[in-house]
């Protein structure tokens, strides 16, 4: 699914960054009904991981009271130079990853 | 004898004005739906890794290059690179066919791209792809100024779509023009009366959670007053659009718009 990532492309060594992610999910709650009186089934991201050069900074468990669309924005400590990565997993088996570079001066 | 040269030139700028209508809102009094936001919701809109809309751009710009139909042809295989070939298109839209006789919608631009030159499965109004394509599309146009309605074909539609904006409807009895022209800046249970510049369409509404087209907008003001909303694509609405858009002449387009 598409993804908008905002990760500084670069920062001073030891620099409190900001990240920001977007992605695109329907988040249906699993408690509203069809018109005809189905219960359309969960489907939302159940968690978010942010890894840094392999190393987890960030991680976020997600519940059906949040929007469509998540928008998580967090902040970690610019230590070198390399690798954003991120990954949402959610219910059916939904997975989905992005990542960003940042230099590190 | 300045004095003389100042009233007649005032004359001539008076007969030159545009007539304006009684209720109906200055050019230079307009204001897009962006000015009566929240600066949270503002800022949503104004930084595009924050805009939802966004994501559905990024779907269009994918789907403008993706070969489909019997045609096996991509909308890039005839309109190239889209942010040359549909810059400003959007500020057009609707526009007068000549072959239908008709003004439409960037909508239904695309529903008769894809059957005619795609040969390809039509897409429901609405739909995520639909709304994913025009969102691309109308994106070319952001800082562009409205010119619907300027085409003399379409104005017998224009003047269709002002009647039905002047006209009351539903059991409520309000016509679009009692909110939108007379009582703007006010509210509506809490939420601010805005004076319906179509500005951002299809925009991300937050109290939606998706994308959503104009028409979408006009039925759910429809459904508000109690009446009973037109089709999607109905000749009713179309010129509705059109009216809304040539009221909006020369406002920026802001696609994809954020509204709460």
């Amino acid at each position: 699914m598409a993804a908008l990532i905002n990760v500084p492309s670069k920062a001073k060594r030891g620099d409190i960054i900001e990240i920001r992610t977007l992605t695109s999910h329907i988040m249906e709650t699993g408690f509203r009904h069809t018109a005809d009186g189905k219960l359309v089934p969960r489907n939302i991201i159940t968690s978010f991981i942010c890894r840094y050069n392999g190393a987890e900074v960030f991680r976020a468990d997600l519940f059906p009271a949040i929007a469509a669309n998540p928008y998580l924005s967090f902040f970690t400590v610019a230590k070198e130079s390399g690798k954003f990565e991120f990954e949402w997993i959610g219910d059916n088996g939904y997975s989905s990853t992005a990542s960003a570079s940042i230099t590190v001066e | 004898m300045i004095s003389w040269r100042a009233i007649a030139a005032a004359t001539l700028l008076a007969a030159a004005a545009p007539v304006l209508l009684a209720g109906e809102i200055p050019p230079d009094a307009r204001r897009s739906g962006y000015a009566f936001m929240g600066a949270d919701t503002r800022a949503m809109q104004d930084d595009d890794t924050s805009n939802p809309g966004m994501l559905f751009v990024l779907d269009g710009e994918a789907l403008w290059a993706k070969k489909i139909g019997s045609a096996d042809k991509a909308c890039a295989d005839c309109h190239g690179d889209a942010q040359s070939s549909m810059k400003g298109v959007a500020a057009r839209y609707p526009a007068f066919d000549k072959a239908l006789g008709r003004p439409v919608t960037l909508d239904q631009r695309i529903i008769l791209c894809r059957a005619n030159h795609q040969q390809a499965t039509p897409l429901p109004y609405e739909s995520r792809d639909l709304l994913a394509l025009s969102a691309f599309i109308a994106h070319q146009s952001r800082g562009t100024p409205i010119t619907a309605g300027d085409d003399p074909q379409a104005k017998p539609f224009v003047e269709q779509g002002r009647v039905l904006y002047m006209q009351r409807a539903g059991q409520l009895n309000l016509a679009c023009t009692n909110c939108h022209d007379d009582n703007f800046d006010k509210r509506l249970a809490g939420a601010p009366i805005t004076q319906a510049q179509p500005t951002g369409y299809p925009l991300y509404r937050l109290e939606w959670q998706t994308l959503g087209s104009l028409e979408r907008r006009l039925r759910s003001c429809m459904s508000g007053v109690r009446a009973q909303a037109y089709d999607y694509g109905s000749p009713e609405l179309v010129a509705l659009e059109l009216y809304l858009m040539s009221r909006a002449h020369g406002l920026p387009m802001e696609t994809p718009a954020v509204r709460p």
